[in-house]
This record gives structure tokens, sequence and C-alpha cells, in this order.
């Protein structure tokens, strides 16, 4: 007898199942995912944890408390509960993070959809600005618009997200571009579809891919960018919490108490290496031969 | 190696000597079996033509013979290799690396990525010579490389230009020209002309033929084109599911007087211009899922003459002046 | 000489960008809210004051003017002056420029003579414990934001175990730990570049046809692997440069080295624009110019690449 089949060939599985497929397989990606969803848990249920008054309430009573039952992080040199700080901070710190990734998204997908789809003059008018704007390091870039803007949570985001479009909109371009001749792309255009009904139901799913990797691995750099002006002073200002804030004003005290510089930076790092390690893995489900 | 064997593969002049292979590619998503106990003899300066469909296993044969199956995916599972006497399987890298491109060459299927793009042409050519030539004088080996070049047809002038200054017909033919500076024993040529247009096909099969005659080197020729074999070769091993299904010469394969089915499906769809067809004949159904090994034989599940002893046991050969098929039709016609 | 035009051609093509990058600049910094002169002069100015430093600074001309003035300025390499200082800016760069650049260079030789090799030999061993653990220690570097790093590795190795200087320059050992620090991000992107692209290399067909030449592995790799994927590893280098300059203003700030980071820093902390406008268009060209040598570097290693096109 023929040994029953029973896997399904791999040509049966459509485009999405077969990422989901390969994505669930990758350990290190769930692993991300896992950490992440903690992270992102806990965050969101700060307010049941901790009120927002022990994250500014000093207490001088209790400073640098080392972690214990009562300061599960221990307490910085205003006694303020280093725990309630992380938490919150993780929320301002994780918030600006995606918001930066999504303002950037849209324009970014717009002008490059726009650019790829359209082509002709719009195409080179939007790629030379883009060309501009990728020329100045993205950083040097956000500090510019940081000294015209000010200081603050929505500033910051601002000049993040802006300083990000360039690299969307050319990936969203390069995805809108490879599709727009596909042959069902010419189907679909032969039968009279409109454009927009194109690109929602053929360019999108299909060109999503790379776009999605490429937002995973810049929202892991956008925490370390986030922090890192919080860290300089340009970004959320204490005594707001914020993760590189945090590290930032109690830079004095982390060699007599390490716990105060070890304990943001590994959040930070974890949170980072969970979106990194998702990057990772969708870029391998969406694209497996470039899996090494 | 023992003098014994030697004499003995001596003796019984196969140059090549494969039996029983099975190879396996361990990939993420599943064992792929691609050779199930394939055996195949070619004897010393043949022509043999190795044909089949796509996913057949004619590469990984070829690849396993050099063992250069991708590493930590393809594995040689059971079987033997005899080549000049000396099991290749046992043999240790070394012995491997003195093999390859001296006794050994192989011809890649896809001249525009078979070369190296940062190297010169001559130089790629040169290499041969240096990796296996080590007591050749410098002016030797460069009047070699020019001197093979002038047969596949190249200006030896060109040696100094990089692959991409070259069109896909004449990289074949430098493809080529690196195969046999050496003057192989054995050339394997896996689908050498599939990728060229038909024009320069015919060339590339032409200089093949004079190149075999002038260094008498045995060839494999793998191919899906029944029409390339009948021109260049004079035996034929057709392959089916990782295993040899039939084998003969072109004569009594050809002849269609008797065949394994899937032979004969393959014969079946190639247009017969002197007969008026209306359509042709496809081969039922689709190639076998490799990730499952069938128990009886690989074809049985496309096969119009499917019995049930076909789908519980593998079929041994039925052989008849060295034409052997492995079909239960004829062993159980015969022996009954 | 094929390369010397090209080099013109690349250099007069940077102008225009240059021309657009100044312009964004302009038109963004304009937006500086709150009165210029006022915060020069401090809170006890009086409004004729004001009023005459504006039209000593040219504030009161519409923007573009007052843009066509600034370019016919940097025609003649004049930048403007420090709001604040009152110091002349291409001065000023050029004085903080060979810190950062010392730094930057050693952190991205660092980077490639430690990243590359662990790279190549982790591919070499692909899946091995050593090509896990590479890849992990790459992983950690690229999520450790560098503020946190550096802060931590001053204070382990400088203040407490007091191996380095803490801070400033001066000595060679000053340049040790920024160097490694700006470098350990580098060093990471180095580490998966090589990996990934010898890996893809040892895949193509024609490393197939090195190995049924009867090269052995080392000749495979070393001859014929390395200079092919040398060369995304070269474009990825110039890639990294830019990254390298924006990651020089986290690290001069913890090792107070004064460099273009932190003449940056402060620039935008006081929101002195002229400072602001002058290095972001020094950094731009820099990293242009880089750029520019990293596509040259990389047509001489790979033949397909021509220079007429």
């Amino acid at each position: 007898m023929f040994v029953k089949k029973s896997k399904k060939s791999l040509s049966e599985y459509s485009t999405g199942e077969l990422v989901m497929f390969r994505f669930r397989k990758n350990k290190l990606a769930m692993f991300g995912v896992i950490l992440l969803s903690i992270i992102v848990i806990t965050i969101l249920l700060a307010p049941l944890i901790s009120s927002y008054d022990a994250v500014v309430e000093m207490n001088m009573a209790d400073r640098f408390q080392s972690p214990s039952a009562k300061y599960l992080f221990g307490t910085d040199e205003f006694g303020r509960d280093l725990f309630a700080r992380i938490l919150y901070g993780g929320r301002i710190s994780m918030f600006a993070s995606l918001a930066v990734i999504g303002i950037a998204f849209v324009i970014g997908a717009i002008m490059g959809g726009a650019a790829g789809y359209l082509g002709g003059r719009v195409d080179t008018i939007l790629m030379r600005a883009v060309d501009v704007l990728m020329a100045v390091p993205s950083v040097l870039l956000a500090m510019a618009i940081i000294t015209a803007l000010g200081n603050g949570v929505w500033k910051l985001i601002i000049a993040l997200a802006v300083s990000q479009v360039a690299r969307f909109a050319r990936t969203v371009r390069a995805s809108v571009l490879t599709l727009r001749n596909v042959e069902y792309v010419e189907a679909a255009r032969c039968f009279g579809a409109s454009s927009l009904k194109i690109i929602l139901k053929h360019i999108l799913p299909n060109g999503i891919g790379p776009i999605i990797v490429s937002a995973t691995i810049t929202l892991g750099q956008t925490i370390l960018s986030i922090s890192s002006m919080g860290y300089l002073g340009l970004g959320v200002a204490s005594p707001t919490p914020e993760w590189g804030t945090i590290i930032s004003e109690n830079k004095m005290n982390i060699g007599t108490y390490p716990y105060l510089g070890l304990i943001p930076g590994i959040c930070i790092c974890l949170a980072v290496m969970a979106v990194n390690f998702i990057g990772d893995g969708l870029r391998d489900a969406f694209d497996p031969k470039t899996k090494n | 190696m023992s003098k014994e064997m030697k004499d003995r593969a001596q003796e019984s002049d196969n140059l090549l000597e494969i039996s029983d292979l099975h190879v396996q590619y361990n990939t993420d998503d599943a064992v792929v079996h691609a050779l199930n106990g394939l055996s195949l003899k070619v004897k010393k300066g043949a022509k043999m033509g190795l044909v089949g469909e796509t996913g057949a296993g004619k590469t990984t044969l070829a690849l396993s013979v050099l063992r250069l199956l991708p590493a930590g995916v393809g594995e040689i599972t059971e079987g033997s290799i005899i080549y000049d006497g000396d099991d290749l399987l046992k043999q240790p890298e070394s012995f491997m690396l003195g093999l390859r491109g001296e006794k050994i060459s192989m011809i890649f299927q896809d001249p525009m990525t078979s070369l190296n793009p940062t190297h010169t042409v001559g130089d790629q050519i040169l290499e041969v010579l240096d990796l296996h030539f080590h007591e050749m004088p410098k002016e030797e080996k460069n009047r070699k490389v020019d001197e093979i070049l002038t047969l596949v047809g190249i200006p030896p002038a060109r040696k100094n230009e990089f692959p991409h200054q070259f069109s896909g017909g004449m990289k074949q033919r430098i493809v080529i020209a690196m195969a046999l500076v050496a003057e192989p024993e054995l050339l394997l040529a896996d689908e050498p002309t599939t990728a060229l247009d038909v024009t320069i096909q015919a060339q590339i099969l032409e200089l093949m033929r004079d190149l075999k005659e002038k260094y008498n080197s045995a060839v494999i020729l793998i191919t899906h084109d029944l029409g390339v074999v009948a021109q260049f070769c004079d035996s034929v091993a057709v392959v089916y599911g990782g295993r040899v299904v039939e084998y003969g010469t072109v004569e009594q394969i050809y002849e269609r007087d008797k065949n394994h089915p899937y032979t004969a499906g393959l014969f079946n769809c190639i247009p017969d211009l002197s007969v008026k067809t209306e359509r042709l004949t496809p081969i039922e159904g689709r190639m076998a899922d490799p990730r499952i090994v069938a128990q009886g034989c690989c074809f049985a599940e496309r096969c119009g003459h499917c019995m049930e002893i076909c789908k519980s046991k593998a079929p041994s050969a039925y052989e008849e002046e060295g034409h052997g098929i492995l079909c239960h039709l004829f062993t159980t016609k015969e022996g009954a | 000489m094929s390369w010397l035009k090209y080099t013109l051609k690349r250099l007069l093509m940077l102008i225009p960008v240059i021309i657009c990058v100044t312009f964004i600049l302009y038109v963004i910094l304009s937006f500086a809210p709150g009165n210029v002169a006022w915060q020069i002069l401090g809170e006890d100015a009086t409004e004729e004051q004001i009023a005459q430093l504006e039209a000593e600074m040219g504030l009161d001309q519409p923007l573009l003017v007052r843009y066509g003035k600034y370019m016919l300025g940097v025609c003649h390499l004049d930048f403007g002056t420090s709001w604040f200082g009152g110091e002349d800016i291409a001065k000023l760069f050029l004085g903080r420029l060979p810190f950062t650049l010392l730094v930057a260079v050693l952190s991205i030789l660092f980077a490639v003579a430690i990243g590359c090799p662990l790279g190549i030999g982790s591919a070499i061993r692909q899946y091995s414990l050593m090509d896990y653990g590479v890849s992990f220690v790459a992983m950690l570097l690229t999520s450790m934001p560098a503020f946190w790093l550096g802060t931590m590795c001053q204070i382990f190795f400088c203040l407490t175990l007091k191996w380095l200087p803490v801070s400033g320059v001066g000595t060679w050992k000053h340049y040790v730990l920024p160097s490694i620090i700006l470098g350990a991000n580098t060093l990471a992107s180095m580490i998966r570049m090589s990996r990934t692209s010898l890996l893809d290399v040892i895949r193509q067909d024609y490393i197939r046809t090195a190995r049924a030449k009867g090269a052995s592995e080392w000749k495979v790799i070393m001859h014929h692997a390395m200079r092919n994927s040398l060369i995304p590893i070269v474009t990825q280098i110039g890639i990294t440069f830019a990254g390298v300059i924006a990651g020089a203003v986290v690290t001069e700030n913890i090792f107070a080295i004064p460099g273009v980071g932190v003449l940056l820093i402060n620039a935008v902390k006081a929101r002195d624009v002229p400072i602001v406008m002058g290095t972001v268009i020094f950094v731009t060209i820099i990293v242009g110019i880089i750029n520019l040598v990293v596509d040259i570097v990389c047509a001489l290693i790979d033949p397909r690449i021509d220079f007429a096109s």
C-alpha cells in the first residue's frame, strides 16, 4: 500500500498560510513574540499594578532602596519607585515608537505608493525629494527638526517620523514597482478593475511583506532612538519617566547603585531584542530564500 | 584500494558503477527523498543519456558522484558509487579533491551563473590546471588554455575578459572548456543545452561530440530531451522517482518495441510528424510527492497498466540483451 | 582615467543635492520659535535694541532673501557665525572634526577587524555552536542602546577598575573606550553582513563549479567566495558611516570628547540655528563623499560595474 498522504503538498498552501507556518516554526521569532507580549501587556496594565503617583512622588526616607519586595526594582535618589517609573516610562517609550512608525508608514506609503503606481513626473519629483532626505543622516535630520520645534514627546515623534519617511517611501515604491507589471495585475487591469481595487486587492497583499519587515526592523531602531534622545535631553524631560531619561537622571548614582542603570538598560535591550527577533523571523518567513 | 579490486574493475570495463543509491535532502519543512535505490553502470568511453523529468533526481545523481551535495542538507544514506575500482563514498575528502576536475568533471546547467563574475575566464580555466598539474610549466598551461579556447570556438585573445562580457552560448563554451581542459575520464553534463536556444544547442552538442572523440572521455548527458539523447548518446537510462526504470542502448529503447510504461509515456509526449494527431498524449497525474517513499513501483500511481502487485512490491529488473526494464508487466509475464 | 571622470561627475551631482538639503533645512529651521534677538540680548533688552539687532542679522527680511544671502555666503565658504558665541561656523566645525573623524575611523576599523572574521567564521561553520554564539552577540549589540553600554562601561572600566581615563582627550587611552562603544553597533552589522554575504555567495552556482574543479574548501572560500562577498560588505561600511557620525553625538557626549557631536547637541539645546545648519550640511557632504569612495571601491572589486554607465 502507499503511505497515506498526511501533509498537504506545499503548493496547496496560500502565501499567507505559508508565511505564518514558517514564522511559527521559527523558535527565536516565537520567543520574540512571547517576550514582546509580556512587555506590552505589563505596560498596558500599569495602572492596575501601580498608581501614577508612585512615579513622581518623592520619598526622601526611602532613597536608594535596593530591589526588594516593597520596591521591586528599588528606588532612586528621590526615593521614587523605579519599577513604577519603568512601567510608565515604558508606556511612553513604546507608544512614541509605535507612533513614529505609524506616522512614517502612512506618509511614506502614500508617497511611495503614488510614486510607484502613477510613475512619470510624480515619481521623478517624489523620488528626488526622497533622495535629498536620504542624503542627510536621519538622526541629524531629526535633531534639526527638534531645534526648530523644541522639546516634548509629540515634537520628538514628529521629528523621528519625518526622518524615517524617506526610507518607507522607498520600500513601498520598490514593492509597488515590482508588482505593478506582474501578470496578475495586468490581467486585473484587463478585466477593467479600478486602480484602487488593484492596489487594495492585488498589490497590497502581495507587496506587504518587505514593508512589514522594514517597519518591524525600524521599530527596534526607533525604540533605541527615542531613549537616546531622552538620554541626551532632547526628548522626554524629567520628571516624566521614559527609559532613556531614567538612565540619564540616575547617571551620577549608577556607580554606587548599579541596579539604577542595569534594570532600565536591560528593559530597553529586551524590548528591542524582542522586536528584532520578530523582524528577523518575519523576513525569513516572507522570503525563505534569504534565510541563512 | 587493493590491486584485485582494480583488476576486477578493469575486467568489467565499467568506469562507473552505482548501486542502490539512496539520497535524501533534509530541509526545514520535510525530508525529501531524491534518490531511492538508483543503480547505473557506465562503460569507459560511453556516451550515456540520463533522461527524466524535472525533479527525477538527475542532478542529484551527478552531484552525488562528485560528493558535492549541498552540505548539511543533502545526505547519501545508502548504496555505493564505484569509480574505477574505488568506492567514492568511502574515500577521504583529499581523494575526492584529486578526482574532481581531473578525472571527473562536470558541466552545470546554467552557464549564466556557473562562472565566477569576478575572475577572468582565462584564469578560471587555468585554475583547473593549477589545481591538478603542479609540475606543468606555466607556459604549457597557458598554451593549453589557448588551445582549449580555440577548440570551443572562443578567440584566445578574449581570455582576459570577464564572464559578463560574453553571451550565454559563449559562456557555455567556456564552461565546457573548463570541464575538458584536464582531459577527464568522465564528463557529467547536466542539461548543458537547456538554457540555450535551439541553434546554439545544436552547435554545443556538435562541439561536445568532437571533444569527446578527441579525448575519449565517457560522457553522462543529463537531459529531459529525448531528441538530444537520440542525437548524441549510444546508451540511455530513464530515471523516474529517484530510480532508473529502464536502461539499454539507444536502439533498444527508441525501437519502442518493449518499453517501461513511463518511457512509453515520454515518447507519447513527442509530436510525431509522420502521423496526423489532434493532441499529444500527456502522462496523467503529477510526479509523486518526493517526501514519501513508495513501497511499490514509484510510477504505479500514474501508470495505465497498474496492477495490485505494483502498489506493494518494487519491481526487479527484467533484462534482455542488456536492455533492462523495471516493471512488473515484464517480470510477471516472463515469470508466469 | 574613467574613474576620475566618474568621480568628478559624482561630485558635481552632489551639488544640487546639497542645495536642496540646505533649502529644506533652512525652511525647517526658520520655524524655530521664540525671538532670537531677545534670546541673545537677554530679558532687559529694549524694543529698539531688539529691532536693531534683527536688522543687523537680517532677520526682518523675507525667508527667500535670507536663504539667497546664506547660499551666497556658502559659495564663499562662509557659513555664518554662531548666534550666541559669535564664532565662525566653518572654523568651529573644522576645529571639532578631527576628534570625531578619529573616533569614527577607529570605531569602524575596530568593527571591521573584529566583525568580518567573526562573521566569516560563523558562515563557514554555519549552525555550529560558534555560529549561534556569534549571532547572539550580534543580536545583543544591535539591541543595546549605545548610551547605556557607554555609561555602564565608563562606570565599570574607568571609575571602578580605573583602567582607562573617564573622559576628555589627550592620550591614546582616551580613545579606546569611545571607539569601542561607537563601534559596537557597527560591529554587529559587520558580523551580520559578512555572515549573510558569504553564505549567500557560497550558495551560488559558481562556487559549486569551483568545488567541481577540485579546489579545496579553503581555496574555494579564499579565492572564489571572499572577493564576491566583499562587495556588499564594503557597501555596508559606507552605509554604516552615516550612522557612525550620528552615533558620535551620543559617544562624545558620554566621554566629553570635544567633537562635532557635542557641538551639535549643545547647539540643538541652545537653538543656535547657524551651528545646527552648518554642522548638518558639513556632515551631509562628508557622508556623500564617503558614499562616492565606497562606490569606487566596489567598482574596483566588481568587474561588472562599469564607470561609463
